[in-house]
């Protein structure tokens, strides 16, 4: 069958232009392509493509300005909300976005991500919980479940040895400047229609000069959790959802922000 | 009709679409592509069956799946 269009069909479905057509290194089955996917179909249904400023992050997404073709700043491991703040302050006409992941945002990157949104900063964050360091080999991240075994947790992880996992949504939505804080998966189609909308309202905080916006996507690294894909998008229904629930933890988009 | 297409050559053979289409149409091939992945295809005998809902195509990590929609006939067929 021909690809090009014929009469009386509508395209119902195409990689927006902003998604470099070109073929990712990542794993099979891997959410960072849905999650890159999201975001470029959001700047571009926004109208935000040209004024966009990504801050990327050190991870498995190291290489998200060869995916979205957005002008971009590289932001040392877990530095993106500081890089962000500077690149938003000295240009607040920009539409400034992290991507971040959960070794990189809530191990060595606590402290930025949680000043960043306490200041309130006019800036929006993608955060790719795959609850491993998954570019390094799968070490145990802060957002490892309990008994899940990774490389540094061969066993399990252990909640009298190494914590319970750290829920960011929670905790970014309840800091005072945050505007919107929020859970999603990418796991279904019904989930990634909500990452979606949530995303969405994470991009008008800073388009209406609100403040801070935050989203947690759970998201599949099939290869670190030694999982085929589809057992890996079961894992996130029946494992991660139930642990880190999905929704919205603050939203004061319909209240003119924190100041 | 709807349909889709895909991308031999950026499929990865998740299977993630399999797992969504609301028909079962969506299956794995027989064929491997350069890169080695053994990729999904609709077989010709299921290609009508197709109801342009996307989601194969929201579910693919790679953007290996373009859709087009039949457009509703004016006034009922
Ligand atoms: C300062 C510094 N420390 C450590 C590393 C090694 N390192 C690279 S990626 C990474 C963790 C990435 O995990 P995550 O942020 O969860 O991203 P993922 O690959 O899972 O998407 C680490 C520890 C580094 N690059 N720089
Ligand atoms: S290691 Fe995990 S996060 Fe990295 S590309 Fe592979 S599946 Fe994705
Ligand atoms: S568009 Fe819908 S019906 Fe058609 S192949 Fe994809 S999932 Fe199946
Ligand atoms: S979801 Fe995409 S990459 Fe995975 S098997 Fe289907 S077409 Fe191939
Ligand atoms: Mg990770």
């Amino acid at each position: 069958m021909s690809p090009a269009a014929v009469k009386d069909e509508i395209l119902a479905f195409d990689r927006p232009e902003v998604v470099a057509d070109r073929a990712t290194h990542y794993c099979p089955g891997c959410h960072h392509g849905v999650a890159h996917r999201l975001v470029g179909e959001l700047l571009t249904e926004m109208g935000l493509v040209d004024k966009t400023i990504m801050v990327t992050a050190i991870g498995c997404s190291v290489f998200l300005y060869n995916y979205l073709l957005l002008d971009a700043v590289e932001a040392p491991h877990g530095r993106a909300p500081a890089v962000a703040t500077g690149v938003k302050r000295s240009r607040p006409d920009n539409f400034v976005f992290t991507y971040q992941g959960d070794g990189d945002l809530a191990s060595i990157g606590l402290a930025e991500i949680v000043h960043c949104a306490n200041r309130g900063e006019r800036v929006s964050v993608v955060f790719v919980n795959n609850t491993v360091y998954g570019m390094t080999g799968g070490q145990m991240a802060p957002t490892t479940l309990i008994g899940q075994k990774t490389t540094t947790c061969p066993g399990g992880r252990c909640r009298e040895r190494e914590g319970m996992p750290i829920k960011m949504a929670e905790i970014i939505g309840g800091l005072g400047g945050t505007v919107f804080a929020a859970r999603a998966a990418l796991n279904n189609v019904k989930n990634i229609r909500q990452a979606k909308k949530f995303l969405k309202t994470a991009f008008e905080v800073q388009t209406k000069g609100l403040g801070f916006g935050f989203v947690e996507l759970l998201s599949a690294c099939p290869t670190n959790w030694k999982m085929s894909p589809v057992k890996a998008n079961q894992r996130i229904e029946t494992e991660m959802i139930p642990y880190f629930p999905l929704g919205i933890f603050k939203d004061l988009s319909g209240e003119g922000g924190v100041c | 009709m709807s349909r889709i297409a895909i991308d031999e050559a950026r499929c990865k053979g998740c299977l993630l679409c399999t797992t969504v289409c609301p028909v079962g149409i969506l299956v794995q091939s027989p064929r491997f592509n350069q890169q080695g992945y053994k990729v999904a295809e609709v077989r010709p005998e299921d290609r009508d069956k197709c109801t342009g809902c996307t989601s194969c195509a929201l579910i693919c990590p790679d953007l290996a799946i373009t859709v087009w929609r039949s457009k509703k006939p004016k006034g009922g067929a």
